[in-house]
């Protein structure tokens, strides 16, 4: 029953993301994509880990997506400018051949490594565990982790309004 | 070939990075190559979680710290990344990728 729900989810979660992967139209892809976001974190939900399902869909289903929404709007042309133009089908095809080379090579990994596992029942990490973990053995990473989403942020602002035509001017 | 939930995890992953990883090889449109690379830095994710749930772990909360930590790294990267892609829409009028030669605009 467990293992059927995991693989149902993985086969939506697959299918979206190879959709979004393979359309013309970037709108499609993006709300697809959201789709197969919302199908990790189910998966985090599935296997125990709610901080995390809750932080991917903050993160991902809602800035990410929002932001990814935005520069597809503000990098088009005109209002008709939205299907992107075919690429090359010998790109399309070494392209897929690279990544299923890529894919052997893991899945004979999987296959064929003796994977030490724990019991049926995981750990569990409850938001109150996580918060003293987070607070204590690893402060200084959270502190580092908060520097560089400022500089990232601050940097991701200054390279967008770099305006060319304002240089050009002085 | 014996289905432990580890093994389905890992394939799933395993899967899902090759998708991301022929979408950033195959189009050139800059917008969906950073989608594949998020939906690789996701495929990752999966492999923590997986292994924090079903491996021998260490210790109690170790892989979803890690994964809060990937998480937040991955949305700077997403937010400069789209940043990048905006400046160069403004200086070449395109984002397709075999566009974008020159590094001073």
């Amino acid at each position: 029953m467990n293992t059927l729900f995991l693989i149902l989810v993985a086969l939506v979660t697959l299918g979206a993301a190879a959709t979004a992967m393979a359309l013309r139209n970037l709108i499609h892809s993006v709300l697809l994509l959201i789709g197969s976001w919302i199908g990790v974190s189910v998966f985090y939900l599935f296997a125990g880990a709610e901080f995390v399902a809750f932080a991917q869909v903050l993160v991902y289903v809602g800035a990410v997506s929002m932001v990814v929404l935005f520069a597809v709007l503000l990098t088009r042309r005109s209002r008709a400018d939205i299907a992107v133009t075919p690429d090359s089908l010998s790109r399309a095809i070494s392209a897929v051949l690279a990544s299923a080379a890529v894919l052997g090579v893991l899945l004979y990994g999987i296959v064929f490594t003796p994977l030490r596992v724990s019991g049926a029942k995981g750990p569990s990490a409850t938001v109150k565990q996580l918060g003293v973990e987070l607070m204590g053995d690893h402060a200084a990473a959270l502190l580092i982790i908060g520097m560089i989403l400022t500089v990232a942020t601050l940097g991701a602002v200054v390279i967008a309004s770099n305006d060319p035509k304002a240089e050009d001017r002085q | 070939m014996s289905s432990h939930p580890l093994e389905i995890c890992l394939v799933f992953s395993s899967l899902l990075f090759c998708v991301g990883l022929a979408g950033a090889l195959s189009r050139s449109n800059s917008i969906l190559v950073l989608l594949g690379i998020e939906l690789m830095l996701n495929a990752a994710n999966l492999n923590f979680v997986a292994f924090w749930r079903y491996g021998a772990s260490p210790a109690p909360a170790t892989g979803v710290v890690f994964v809060a930590f990937s998480v937040a790294v991955a949305a700077a990267e997403a937010a400069v990344g789209l940043a990048l892609v905006i400046s160069i829409y403004r200086r070449q009028k395109s984002i397709r990728l075999q566009e974008a030669v020159r590094l001073k605009g």
